[in-house]
């Protein structure tokens, strides 16, 4: 088991380990939703939960896999749990919010293939997590992709308002903004490690 | 399937669409977790370009044989098992091959799985095209990101350590720009890539306006 407490689990993956900003996990959504602040809200809500469900089912899943060594199986039984926790919320979310639904569009199936579910099941694995110290890893890091992706969002509504050089628009844009915000992460290194 | 009237691509364009026209880092965008994480040098760089052409190659060859036989429904989680099947073979094989490939790379190897490109690759080409036809193209978009990810990881090599494939550059004056292999560095060297050829791709559609007003040029 890892020893590193809750709380330094929750600082560090929030902040110093931000999913999106120090590990890149989940970028094509963090590229593709952050247009607006009150999409990119419910979106990493949304995700949140993958998250979070996916962590719970990891944790059974590599109980299983590991008490019938069947560890080759671990990443295939991995993505087909994740593949049914997404399409459970989208089910959830047609039904009971149809507009927020069609706001979401394709990046809501795409949260199957976005490598910060994958990542957070996998990471967890490898560092030989507990239950509560998984969950609380699971949680933190859908928090830290929500944080992301509404900082990123709201640097993007105002950048609206500004002229940009016609060569500057579009991805390298957001990827210029993206890596000042990661530089600006930089300053929490270091914080919930310990020691 | 090429419309009736619509001429089919010969194999060397399937090819070559991946390395150039359609590429899948400088041009497509995808894929940008692995592309941006494991390039810290030039050597991870590498490793995980072949790791994901490997994937890319024998999941859209397997997918193409099948896409007959797949009901439309469950195509998508069917796609997602081949590709999930080939890079467990990756994972392994690189283990076997060399631990210290497998360390640098850590669970990146397992997340080619989710690499936007693959999958893509999968529904928009192998999907639609018979075996031999979607493996030319498959080959050519893994070189495709091999080179994108070599570009962002010499890069970031060099500026960042001073070197290139672990052979010192500058001799040992050289004061290393740290901030480039660290995370905000990989945004900003794809940022600088993608205004490049924002920047070479405006000259020429200004060049080819000029021209076709008949216009002369002044010097650029």
């Amino acid at each position: 088991m890892a020893p590193e407490s809750l709380g330094q689990i929750f600082v560090g993956t929030l902040l110093s380990n931000n999913f999106v900003l120090a590990m890149f996990l989940g970028l094509c959504p963090f590229l593709g939703v952050s247009a607006r602040i009150n999409t990119a809200l419910p979106m990493g809500a949304a995700t949140t939960f993958v998250i979070m469900v996916a962590s719970l089912c990891a944790f059974g899943l590599n109980w299983l896999v590991t008490t019938f060594h069947l560890e080759f199986l671990r990443l295939i039984s991995y993505i087909v749990i994740i593949a049914s926790a997404v399409q459970l919320v989208e089910m959830f979310l047609k039904k009971n919010s149809p507009a927020l639904f069609r706001a979401l569009g394709i990046y809501l199936p795409l949260i199957t293939t976005n490598c910060a579910v994958l990542g957070v099941a996998l990471f967890q694995t490898a560092r030989e997590y507990s239950f509560l110290q998984a969950m609380t890893f699971s949680f933190a890091g859908g928090a830290g992709f929500t944080l992301a992706l509404l900082l990123m969002a709201g640097l993007r509504e105002r950048l609206n308002f500004s002229s940009v050089p016609n060569v500057v628009q579009g991805t390298a844009l957001s990827l210029m903004l993206a890596g000042l915000l990661s530089l600006a992460f930089m300053g929490f290194a270091g914080l919930g490690a310990g020691e | 399937m090429a419309l009736p009237g619509q001429k089919q691509p010969s194999n060397m364009e399937e090819f070559l669409e991946g390395i150039w026209k359609q590429n899948p880092t400088f041009v497509m965008v995808l894929g940008m977790c692995p592309t941006l994480a494991v390039t810290v040098s030039a050597m991870n760089a590498i490793s995980m370009g072949l790791a994901t052409t490997f994937v890319l190659v024998a999941s859209c060859l397997l997918v193409s044989t099948v896409r007959n036989i797949v009901p439309p429904q469950v195509r998508i989680a069917t796609y997602i098992l081949i590709i999930a099947t080939f890079v467990t073979v990756v994972d392994y094989a690189i283990q076997a091959i060399s631990l210290a490939v497998y360390d640098a790379l850590g669970a990146f190897i397992q997340l080619i799985v989710v690499n936007c490109i693959i999958l893509g690759r999968a529904e928009a080409h192998a999907a639609k095209n018979p075996p031999v036809r979607a493996a030319i193209n498959a080959v050519g978009m893994g070189i495709g990101f091999t080179i994108g990810l070599f570009a962002l990881g010499g890069v970031r090599e060099v500026l960042g350590a001073g070197k290139l494939f672990g052979i010192s550059l500058f001799g040992p004056d050289f004061q290393p720009w740290v901030v480039m292999v660290l995370p905000p560095g990989g945004f900003f060297v794809l940022a600088s890539w993608l205004l490049l050829f924002n920047w070479l791709n405006s000259r020429k559609t200004r060049a080819d306006r000029i021209e076709t007003v008949g216009g002369h040029v002044h010097g650029a």
